[in-house]
């Protein structure tokens, strides 16, 4: 017990950097990227960043990273969507730069490709909250209202962030894309149930919620 | 002397009869003969088909150094009659370049049954799904583009078939 009690926080901290390391590192040994410029590179990569960065917002919420106090774990939530919001901005300009009638049909919802509306509409849902989050104090939004805006938004992020990538045949390798995707409608799901997002509450502010 | 049996299994058995010629003369008449002189459909281009064409590709032995295979049909929409000496043009991401690139696109002829066959370098996935390019953009008949994509992106051999109608 209190051998499991002393190497548990580091093996979360373990655990969450292989989750987003084996996909980033498999998807770096792919074949593909021989056939591939580096601007289209560097577009996909921030694609695959970018849904790591997805794994952390909710883990950082729910407080399941050990040694981070609930203020910190708030300041990370709130670089790390900043963070996101940039890597979707690499990674929608990069795949533009790469071929521009094809991004071109994605954001117009007129492309053949299944999985590009998921993408399309996760990023507005990305780009939204953070804009908001941006003006929120200067908009007034009460902690309620706020939550009423960024839940739905969340759930819209994290599924079409999900579907997106699942259904793109590219450079990520198949297992480690569909753990990477598991964990993080786990990781929503999870914090979704401990914070019971459903139940109207006043505030969250300052409550330490999950157990440490 | 003939006796007319009216039981109700005659009655119905004769008025099916009449009603299924009926309907058989009206098909015939109404329905089916339209249908077979509207026939064979056209092909409508592709969502995203004329994504990174190049007009007026040359007409080539292959393309690059080959390994992979692109063939196809095409036809006269109405009758369905093949139609030969049809320029196609084709272009994709492979092994040897980008969609975009000159040295990714080129065209074939049909021949007298309507098909046509290049060969080109091995599609890669690009944007998410490996996939070719081809148009028919000549004049004659209506411009048509495709995009079909491929099953896996280990096959070395893709289709498209094409029902054009006159421009």
């Amino acid at each position: 017990m209190t051998a499991w009690r002393s190497a548990r926080a580091p093996l979360i901290w373990v655990a969450l950097a292989l989750a987003i390391g084996v996909p980033v590192a498999a998807a770096a040994a792919s074949e593909q990227l021989a056939w591939r410029g580096p601007v289209y590179i560097l577009a996909g990569f921030a694609g695959i960043i970018a849904l790591g960065l997805v794994l952390v917002q909710p883990l950082l919420i729910g407080g399941y990273l050990p040694g981070l106090s609930a203020y910190r774990n708030r300041r990370a939530h709130h670089w790390i969507g900043g963070a996101l919001a940039l890597a979707i901005l690499i990674h929608v300009a990069g795949l533009w730069i790469t071929s521009p009638p094809d991004m071109v049909d994605a954001l117009t919802f007129s492309s053949p490709t299944p999985f590009s509306p998921f993408g399309v509409i996760a990023m507005w849902a990305i780009f939204a909250v953070a804009l908001l989050a941006l003006l929120r104090r200067r908009l007034g939004l009460r902690p309620r209202t706020w939550r009423i805006i960024h839940i739905p938004l969340a759930i819209v992020i994290v599924v079409g962030s999900v579907v997106h990538c699942l259904l793109i045949e590219g450079t990520m390798e198949t297992i480690s894309k569909a753990a990477l995707c598991a964990l993080v409608l786990a990781a929503t799901g999870k914090v979704m149930i401990d914070l019971q997002v459903w139940r109207k509450r006043r505030t969250l502010r300052g409550e330490n919620v999950a157990p440490q | 002397m003939t006796t007319v049996v009216l039981t109700r299994r005659n009655l119905l058995a004769a008025g099916g009869s009449v009603l299924a010629t009926g309907l058989l003369a009206t098909g015939a008449s109404g329905l089916l003969l339209p249908a077979r002189a509207s026939g064979l459909a056209p092909t409508e281009s592709m969502l995203g088909g004329a994504n990174n064409y190049r007009k007026g590709a040359a007409i080539v032995e292959r393309i690059g150094k080959g390994g992979f295979w692109m063939s196809g049909t095409v036809r006269r929409a109405g009758d369905g009659a093949p139609l030969a000496g049809q320029r196609i043009q084709i272009w994709a991401h492979t092994v040897e370049g980008r969609e975009h690139e000159p040295q990714s696109h080129g065209a074939t002829l049909t021949d007298k049954e309507g098909k046509f066959r290049l060969e080109m370098p091995q599609i890669i996935p690009i944007f998410g799904q490996p996939h070719g390019h081809l148009a028919y953009d000549s004049g004659e008949f209506k411009t048509v583009f495709l995009r079909p994509v491929m099953r896996s992106a280990k096959e070395t051999s893709l289709e498209a078939h094409f029902v054009l109608q006159p421009a």
